[in-house]
């Protein structure tokens, strides 16, 4: 039932292949299709409704270009209308002139309050701080037990009393003060948005530690209700932003899309799993692509991507073949294989794929790739033009400034030299170029390395990585049998 | 009068309690078909049918809590933080004032003083409590509670386990395990009932299926039903895996724990405010 966007597409696919722009009928189509993906991913149906808005004015209308599909431009559209949402405002952690910073946490109960306290003290710590923890959960029995061990396995001091929580943030305050902590976390009771009590109580707390910031904690497998919960405390407190629990589940954490959306606040970290560690910075991107349907559909815009790249390829092929290459086509390929190595990197969590991966990460060797790219920064736009014009004090700048030897600066100038002279010979011999390009796609794909320099860019198969499958021309989205898993990667 | 808008807030009033798209179409499907032949044309007798409808997906399926074992064994499962140990709590403090003995199996062992609240608990209801160290095996610290149960006679022994996310398999084998060992000795395990929030989403289908899987449950409990939450979701629960809600907990003392009774849930599944 939770098939991925792309799957849902197909049906449509057929219909439209081969128009060449979408009527606002096609477009109708595949957002039926989307709201039902988000909906099941538990994006609140306003925020559905908005989304879908968006979506359908950019896609009417859109041109189905060569190396894209209108499946793939639709969830091109899709992703970064969602990415949108959730980088539209990137929290950053501040700190106040005159410590202690204070951070208040509030929500429903079994969000995950007591463990993101616990690690976020944590991770302020590995930013060089001296957290303190204020443990005003005094309802839940033992909460303060809990947040006590916590504390003691992060080797950070935890304050509370059996007093009442008001009193409790106010002594824990003024703790912190006397041990010279500079970050206090508070942890509070879960409560119900609409318990009337202990929303003004929350707000009393607040209104005693003036925190710096507010987060409210989200657990992402919440459905429609999220949003109301968060502007009931966004109301009281005034949220900062939100940290999202639970996210190593398969949960597509809508919620957490849409409390951003209509609350305006952003996600601030995710936590990942059940030790203290398992906690980071957000990344919007990942979301996204979560939402929409596990790996398949990243997978889709990655290949997507290569097929821009490819595009550029062709270009600079043309240039080449005219003996117009300059150092700028000859940068722009090294990055496109730079991009291959940061998907090389997310593909090496798909199982079986890691020894695949490593071939690709052989090949294009990183620090190669970075004095190359130094050296041709540090040369001016006319240099790049035109390396003829680099003389002795051109070749000592240019080394200063990309940190090389001169000798390497003459050596990519040379090899730069004989790769053009070779690209116009090859361009006087057209048809030749066209039957190599039969022979590669025959023989598989991967970018390579060699010691001139990088390999032509297939044109048909872009950057594409081996066992992929093909994803690309009018072939509709099949992944080829690829379905990551419903993990969350870290790191 | 019967129009598009009639249909279009009865579908958003589904999907804002968190029925689900599928089950959502699948239910206004069945009902324009029934409006259609039953000849109805009134908004309330539209909602009617409805009603009528999800309460047919709910059955009359078997709500009681089965005993029978010497001891009888009462599992709780679920993902992290839906309420688990005061649902233990709850019951155990509802069992004992119907004048049985009971024993809490402290089996989470891994969430930091989780033995610590739920002992606050056994306090309160009376019952008596078995724990193992922090980290010790679960599997143990329940067959223990069950011995300890056996020697003394106890009627029932209500058996915690750690949160886990259903995806996580070393730890969903491990409840299976928990599970197996629970029937070992001198008791029966007659009920594994599930726990969810009724906050959860569209996730909470993907648990049960899980959880089922994992340690044959047998119901769901559903938490924290006195917030804005409907718990829609175990609709679908029900529909699909055919697991039926058994308990209701709607706040934090220890009497709020209650059967469910589905037509009040239907009820409340359209309190929702349909935006206009």
């Amino acid at each position: 039932m939770f098939e991925g966007l792309s799957s849902r597409f197909e049906g449509i696919l057929r219909k439209v292949r081969g128009r060449g722009r979408l009527g606002p009928e096609d477009v109708e189509e595949f957002l039926s299709e989307i709201r039902v993906a988000l909906l099941e991913a538990d994006v609140h149906l306003d925020v559905v409704g908005t989304l879908l808005d968006r979506i359908r004015d950019r896609a009417v209308g859109a041109e189905v270009s060569g190396a894209l599909n209108p499946g793939q431009i639709v969830v091109k559209i899709v992703l970064e209308e969602l990415t949108r949402v959730l980088g539209g405002e990137t929290f950053r952690p501040a700190y106040a002139p005159r410590p202690p910073t204070v951070v208040l946490l509030a929500g429903l109960q079994g969000s995950g309050k007591t463990t993101t306290a616990a690690k976020l003290a944590r991770w302020y710590k590995a930013q060089g701080r001296n957290p303190m923890l204020i443990g005003a959960d005094l309802v839940r029995p033992a909460a303060v037990e809990q947040l006590r061990t916590l504390g003691d396995r992060i080797n950070v001091p935890v304050f509370s009393e059996s007093t009442d929580p008001v009193s409790v943030a106010r002594s824990g305050l003024a703790e912190a003060g006397r041990l010279g902590r500079d970050v206090v976390i508070c942890d509070t009771a879960g409560r119900l948005a609409i318990d009337e009590d202990l929303m003004a109580e929350v707000a009393e707390i607040s209104g005693t530690l003036q925190p710096h910031h507010t987060f409210l904690v989200v657990d992402a497998m919440t459905g429609q209700d999220a949003v109301a919960t968060a502007e009931a405390f966004h109301a009281r407190l005034g949220l900062d932003a939100l940290v999202v629990t639970k996210l190593d589940g398969d949960a597509r954490g809508g919620a957490a899309l849409s409390i951003t959306e209509v609350v305006g606040r952003p996600i601030a970290f995710a936590s990942t799993g059940e030790t203290l560690d398992d906690f980071e910075p957000f990344h919007p991107d990942r979301l996204a692509g979560r939402i929409l349907g596990m790996g398949d559909v990243e997978t889709l815009i990655e290949k997507a991507e290569e097929n821009f790249a490819a595009e550029e390829a062709e270009a600079a092929a043309a240039r080449m073949l005219a003996g117009t290459f300059t150092l700028d086509d000859f940068l722009e390929q090294l990055r496109a294989l730079r991009k291959m190595g940061s998907i090389s990197s997310v593909m090496g969590m798909v199982p079986g794929m890691a020894s695949q991966v490593r071939d690709l990460d052989e090949a294009v060797d990183e620090r190669r790739i970075d004095r190359i790219e130094g050296i041709i920064n540090s040369m001016t736009p006319a240099e790049r033009l035109d390396p003829d014009v680099i003389d002795g004090s051109r070749r000592a700048r240019i080394a200063a400034g990309s940190g090389t030897q001169v000798g390497e600066i003459n050596n990519l100038v040379k090899q730069f030299r004989e790769m053009r002279k070779m690209m116009k010979q090859m361009g006087g011999r057209g048809p030749g170029r066209r039957k190599a390009g039969r022979d590669r796609k025959k023989k598989g794909r991967g970018g390579r390395v060699t010691a001139a320099g990088p390999a032509p860019i297939d044109k048909k198969k872009g950057l594409s990585l081996p066992g992929l499958g093909d994803l690309s021309g009018d072939g509709g989205p099949s992944p080829g049998g690829l379905e990551l898993p419903g993990t969350w990667p870290s790191g | 009068m019967v129009d598009d808008r009639t249909w279009e807030g009865l579908t958003n009033a589904l999907l804002l309690a968190d029925v689900g798209p599928s089950t959502t179409e699948a239910l206004i499907g069945g009902v324009r078909h029934r409006v259609g032949t039953e000849g109805v044309d009134d908004v309330d007798g539209v909602l009617g049918l409805l009603k009528e409808e999800i309460l047919d997906r709910l059955g009359g399926a078997d709500r009681s809590l089965a005993v029978g074992g010497q001891p009888s064994i009462w599992l709780f499962v679920g993902v992290n933080g839906v309420g688990k140990t005061t649902t233990i709590g709850k019951l155990g403090w509802r069992e004992a004032g119907a004048g049985r003995s009971v024993v809490f199996a402290a089996g989470d062992t891994f969430r930091a003083a989780a033995a610590d609240q739920l002992a606050v608990w056994a306090e309160r209801s009376g019952a008596t409590m078995v724990r193992g160290a922090e980290g010790a095996d679960p599997g143990s610290v329940v067959f223990d509670a069950v011995e300890h149960a056996a020697a003394r006679g106890a009627d029932l022994v209500l058996a915690d386990t750690a949160g886990r996310v259903h995806t996580r398999g070393n730890l969903m084998d491990e409840l299976a395990k928990v599970r197996r060992v629970a029937g070992k000795g001198a008791g029966t395990v007659t009920e594994t009932l599930l726990v969810i929030d009724a906050t959860t989403g569209q996730n909470g289908l993907l648990q049960a299926r899980e959880f089922a899987a994992a340690a044959d449950v047998t119901g769901i409990v559903l938490t924290k039903l006195d917030g804005s939450a409907r718990g829609g979701i175990v609709v679908a629960v029900q529909d699909v895996l055919g697991i039926p809600v058994k308990l209701v907990g709607v706040g934090e003392g220890p009497e709020d724990l209650v059967g469910f009774d589905p037509a009040d849930f239907v009820d409340a599944l359209f309190s929702v405010d349909v935006p206009a």
